[in-house]
């Protein structure tokens, strides 16, 4: 196993376990404000520092790790098995539900830039962690259909699909047993990549002030917080700690999806 | 629903009226395929593809177009013809592996072109297929013991323990050790690889057992070894092979008789001895005058029908007999008449209008003449 691949997994491991017990590691209560602790550098009593209203910094990246992976995570999941499903229907059976899917369901949403479609959603919803997560399942689930209908396609003309119709094997079989597990392996990374992907959305809403609202401890949230120049002259780490806290949970899942790909590859795995 | 099908049998019971070749007459046909067609289209020719600048004309590709022969129990029909002649196409339409178009397949008495979906399946248990490509014809994600194991599941036959020494037992016939049974695809050989879709066709005991290009891929030391496999399991299980390639020798190794392939239509069925030392179609002709003789001297003075041209298009097959544009004795009714697959000498059928029982080479036969259009003797396909 490579080891950006095992950086990835330790950190998204690291992540997980961060998220569980905030509780326990937060040195500080998120919301608490102390305006007599404004800016205050990192030390040993804030290690990230304070920010404008002196909450501590370090408590809210630890907060901010539960909406991350919450989002992603629901995201990923909704969109993965509702656009998994819609593909390889799609890509199996063909005919004109394959046409009218992948002619004209998947241009639509495809030809939407896809942050602008969610900044409309919630506009038009309304802003909150719900919606949001709504928003990037409705923009979400093409890429994993498309992906699969193009999977399905080409394995269902294998030779071995042939073989299972030969022997008898039923419809379902044949799609579960014999197509999916040798369509299925870009959609990890396709997951993966969509986990990164949604940790960055919802932190760019948040920043836009379209996601989660103040004073949720959102790392796009604290972003926005920080971006006016008093705050980025005084107290730059208010910009950089949750900026890092992004930067490194979208590399460790991008590494995590590489890795993946090559350990469920059997091929891969005998050498 | 029921009506319709006994609808479909009377007219394919109708169909084998004229009584079907065999080597020893009173045989009964394991499989009876009948006027059998697999067209694929190709679109074009509606109102919207004349709009949108697609073909004015449908195109349709006639991989096989009307193909009528018998496999009898036990023997080993060869298939040969070159790339793209439509007998993989054949093979596989004959198991429902794609969709014919119309004609009959009669298998003890059911008609396996017109069964629904569900009747096909149960049949499936006595029908099987070895691949060409003994990498592409396993799931790479499947041990081989799920692989030979898996019709046990599909039809049923057995689970558990008993499931675990049926797949030993078959590995064993194949030459294979029970103890890879965990292993993957990935870390066998071809010609091993070749023994798993082996052992798997033979797993549900079947009685037909299409062979499309079993050894074409594999190197020429381990195609004797695949082909003697199959010989002996053909003895051991009284299995009757379709036996399909391109490799000539191969064919003749194997066959007990042949059928010869031209772009969708059969023009030569007869013994293989009889195939190899005396083709009556030019077309079959040339082909065989293309096998090299392992005799040295024999092969300095080997004469070779060297064909003009290439295979025209299946998308737009000529007139009358498809080989006309490419043979040495074309005259004027070739153009437009379609030659049936007629008996020549006795059971040795061959498509061409300018032989018949009375004067069967071509050679021999006066310029311009056509005796074939005025043969009464027994025809199996127009």
């Amino acid at each position: 196993m490579n080891r950006l691949a095992l950086f990835g997994l330790i950190f998204v491991i690291v992540l997980v376990l961060v998220a569980i017990f905030a509780p326990l590691i937060a040195t500080h209560d998120v919301g608490a404000t102390d305006l007599t602790a404004r800016y205050l550098p990192p030390s040993a009593a804030h290690w990230f520092g304070t920010d404008a209203t002196g909450r501590d910094i370090f408590s809210r990246v630890v907060y901010g790790a539960r909406i991350s992976l919450r989002v992603g995570l629901i995201v990923v999941i909704v969109s993965a098995v509702v656009g998994t499903v819609i593909g390889a229907l799609a890509g199996y059976y063909g005919g004109w539900v394959d046409r009218i899917v992948s002619g004209y369901v998947f241009n639509v949403f495809l030809a939407f830039p896809g942050l602008l479609l969610a900044i409309a959603m919630v506009a038009f919803l309304g802003a909150g962690l719900n919606k949001l997560i709504f928003a990037l399942c409705i923009i979400g689930w093409v890429g994993y259909a498309r992906l699969l209908r193009g999977q399905v396609l080409k394995v269902r003309e294998y030779d071995f699909v042939q073989a299972a119709r030969a022997l008898g094997a039923r419809d379902l079989r044949i799609l579960f047993v014999h197509i999916m597990p040798n369509a299925i392996q870009p959609l990890i990374v396709q997951a993966s990549l969509g986990m990164a992907g949604a940790v960055l959305a919802e932190a760019s809403l948040s920043f836009l002030g379209l996601g989660v609202p103040p004073p949720a401890p959102s790392w796009g949230v604290m972003l926005e917080e920080a971006r006016d120049l008093a705050t980025l002259q005084a107290a730059p780490h208010a910009l950089i700690f949750p900026g890092i806290a992004i930067a490194l949970t979208v590399l460790a899942f991008n590494f995590l999806g590489d890795g993946l790909r090559e350990y469920l590859d059997p091929r891969q795995r005998a050498r | 629903m029921s009506a319709q099908q006994t609808g479909a049998t009377t007219t394919a019971t109708t169909m084998v009226m004229p009584p079907p070749l065999s080597r020893a007459e009173g045989v009964e046909p394991l499989i009876a395929v009948r006027d059998f067609k697999v067209h694929f289209s190709l679109g074009g020719g509606t109102v919207w593809d004349k709009l949108t600048g697609g073909s004015a004309v449908k195109r349709v590709v006639k991989a096989v177009d009307g193909v009528s022969f018998d496999i009898f129990p036990g023997e080993t029909l060869g298939l040969v013809g070159e790339s793209g002649c439509g007998k993989s196409t054949l093979g596989r339409a004959i198991l429902r592996l794609t969709d014919p178009t119309s004609g009959h397949v009669l298998f003890r008495g059911r008609d396996l072109a017109h069964l629904s979906p569900r009747e096909m399946r149960a049949e499936r248990r006595h029908l099987q297929m070895i691949f060409q490509d003994p990498y592409a014809s396993l799931n790479p994600r499947m041990t081989v013991g799920q692989i030979i194991g898996e019709p046990l599941d599909t039809f049923r036959i057995a689970t558990g323990r008993e499931r675990e020494a049926r797949v030993r037992e078959l590995m064993e016939t194949v030459g294979l050790s029970p103890r890879f049974v965990k292993r993957y695809p990935h870390e066998f050989s071809g010609g091993q690889r070749q023994r798993i879709g082996i052992a798997r066709a033979l797993t549900a005991n079947p009685d037909f057992i299409v062979a499309d290009e079993p050894i074409s891929a594999l190197d020429v030391s381990i195609q004797a070894q695949i082909m003697n496999l199959m010989e002996r399991l053909q003895r051991e299980r009284n299995l009757t092979y379709l036996f399909i390639s391109h490799d000539l020798r191969a064919i003749r190794h194997v066959s007990d008789r042949v059928a010869v392939m031209y772009l969708g239509k059969l023009v030569e069925l007869a013994d293989a001895k009889t195939v190899y030392d005396d083709p009556l179609m030019p077309y079959t002709r040339a082909l065989i005058s293309a096998v090299p003789v392992p005799d040295p001297e024999v092969e300095a003075t080997r004469q070779r029908v060297v064909l003009q041209g290439d295979v025209p298009s299946p998308i737009n097959p000529p007139p009358g007999c498809r080989f006309h544009t490419r043979c040495p004795y074309v005259i004027q009714a070739c153009k437009e008449h379609v030659p049936p697959l007629a008996e020549i000498k006795p059971n040795h059928f061959a498509a061409c209008i300018r032989i018949s029982p009375d004067q069967p080479d071509i050679e021999k036969v006066a310029p311009g003449d056509a005796p074939g259009l005025k043969n009464s003797g027994r025809v199996i396909a127009q």
